[in-house]
């Protein structure tokens, strides 16, 4: 679906099917994500964007279809096998160790990390505001210093590829700014992004590539530069006309 | 004086409580399992004590090296094959489990000793005394087991709040699903605890057999007071754990001083009464789990 990709892509997803007990919550969901690229995926609540990343990062069993990777195949690996090999999630809601700093948090996100790239010194260097809380609980600190920790534990996993869920829910637009701007070194260092963003403005923006989910199935998947915004807002609600 | 030496013997009492609470308290904190088993487990390290003793010819300490390994070894069995199964099953499940393991073990022990009363051989040390002023004697037996529960206790909390080991425990209790979504392998993890919780449970059996004397039946009696301790420390805390401990012993015996009757009832008025004043028990743990962000 990426126009410049040609080689192989850094994470292919096919007819992945999820369930939620007897709730289906994806339909068949393909997914392409080229090395170095940023795919937003976007979508009204309940659409799926969530369970997709938690599909992705291993947090939710695919019922049948795959999760590709580097060429292989990843779809029955446990999350550690996964981060292991290069990819992390920053999960929804942040969903910090409260009782733990903010170092031990991120030296937890570390546990199973996939090289030495990402030591704490370069981790705090990326987000200065969290360095000097370090010693702090992370249950502590403010709505945009946990965001920060949460992103910095999933850094110290040295993912390839970094997942996202609405890393902007109830923050402040300035710290949302200084969040996308980090995002922004971070793609420039070489790390492959997907991201899960309400702010369809901000995720157009921010990414190469958008995915549409409507109702658990791919709605719409383009070049930002490819679709309009009228095109995406139509996926979005389902008015395919 | 006469309180005075309660005071001292309940303290050193509370430290056995500690010891076999301990393991308990890890079980709970981090696995959300109430080991109704505990007790048991414990009652088994004192047989094993016996039997290694016997058949090495020396006091039970000397058996301790091989017999905390073997513990430790139970406690990772248990865990993989049984306590790991059940917790996939919904929260009731494991109490199910550990409730049939501890029937289990108690008519096996039952079956395999006897329901006589055993003792195990302590050496020198069952004997031995020290005098505090002219009136209090100290067994060195009681303060051997009262210093032992401290170090264990000790060792744990350093485990937890130094080690990587104790980091990924703390991070698990605080959150399972996040826990395995940033990549903490979680049945190793609950292997390794569940081990040194019955590696513990079993030392302090070999305190309770060379102290007093046990039965098969003695491992409920053992998990009351333990859970007590827990409860009355605060779930998930060591350190109130010992503190519950303590506080346990010490009631039962200066209420013992009084009179024989009411001691142990007197125990268990004390649970009730802080159950009543701080549900929570007297220190919140840094393993209690924390409510979520409202965005959470």
């Amino acid at each position: 679906m990426t126009a410049q990709a040609v080689e192989t892509p850094l994470l292919e997803v096919t007819g992945l099917d999820v369930f939620y007990g007897d709730f289906q919550a994806l339909f068949g969901v393909s997914l392409s994500v080229a090395a170095g690229g940023a795919t937003a995926l976007v979508g009204a609540n309940g659409a799926g964007k969530t369970t997709l990343l938690r599909a992705i990062a291993g947090a939710q069993p695919a019922a049948s279809g795959s999760v590709t990777y580097r060429d292989q195949d990843l779809t029955a690996a446990p999350p550690y096998q996964r981060i292991s090999r290069g990819i992390a999630l920053v999960p929804e809601g942040r969903r910090l160790f409260g009782s733990l700093t903010v170092e031990e948090n991120i030296q937890v996100g570390a546990s199973a990390a996939a090289s030495k790239d990402w030591p704490l010194e370069r981790i705090y260097g990326v987000f200065p505001m969290i360095a000097a809380r370090r010693r702090q609980r992370a249950s502590t600190l403010s709505g945009g210093e946990q965001q920060a920790v949460a992103i910095a534990r999933a850094l110290a996993a040295a993912p390839s590829l970094l997942l996202l869920d609405e890393i902007s829910l109830g923050l402040a637009p300035r710290v949302v700014e200084v969040l996308y701007e980090t995002l922004a070194e971070l793609r420039k260092a070489g790390t492959t992004l997907v991201l899960v963003e309400q702010d369809l403005r901000r995720a157009m923006a921010a990414c190469d590539d958008l995915v549409c989910l409507l109702e658990g199935r791919v709605a719409l998947a383009a070049p930002v530069t490819a679709v309009t915004r009228e095109q995406v807002v139509a996926a979005y609600f389902g008015d395919r006309t | 004086m006469t309180w005075l030496n309660a005071v001292i013997q309940g303290l050193l009492l509370g430290g056995q409580y500690a010891l076999i609470a301990c393991g308990l308290s890890l079980t709970f904190g981090v696995m959300r399992i109430v080991n109704l088993a505990h007790g048991d487990l414990a009652v088994c390290g004192a047989y094993l004590g016996l039997v290694l003793s016997a058949a090495l010819g020396v006091p039970v300490w000397a058996t301790l090296p091989l017999l905390l390994p073997a513990a430790f070894c139970a406690g990772l069995a248990l865990q993989t094959l049984l306590f790991g199964r059940a917790l996939r099953h919904g929260v009731l499940a494991p109490v199910l489990v550990t409730f049939g393991l501890s029937v289990m073990i108690e008519n096996l022990l039952q079956v395999a000793a006897t329901s006589d009363p055993r003792g195990l051989n302590g050496g020198v040390l069952a004997l031995a005394s020290f005098r505090i002023g002219s009136r209090i004697t100290v067994s060195w037996l009681f303060m051997t087991a009262f210093l032992t529960a401290c170090a264990v206790l000790s060792c744990l909390q350093l485990l937890l709040s130094r080690t990587a080991w104790g980091r990924k425990v703390r991070a698990t209790a605080d959150d399972l699903d996040t826990a395995r979504l940033v990549g903490i392998r979680v049945r190793p993890l609950f292997a390794t605890v569940a081990g040194i919780a019955v590696a513990t449970a079993a030392l302090a059996g070999v305190f309770i057999g060379t102290i007093g004397t046990f039965d098969p039946l003695a491992g409920a009696n053992s998990l009351i007071f333990a859970f007590e301790a827990v409860v009355i420390g605060g779930i998930g805390s060591l350190w109130g754990t010992l503190v519950g401990g303590m506080a346990l012993g010490v009631t039962q015996v200066v209420v013992g001083q009084v009179n024989e009757a009411y001691a142990v009832l007197a125990v268990h008025l004390l649970f009730l009464a802080v159950l009543a004043v701080r549900p929570a028990g007297l220190f919140t743990g840094h393993q209690a789990r924390e409510p979520q962000g409202a965005l959470g």
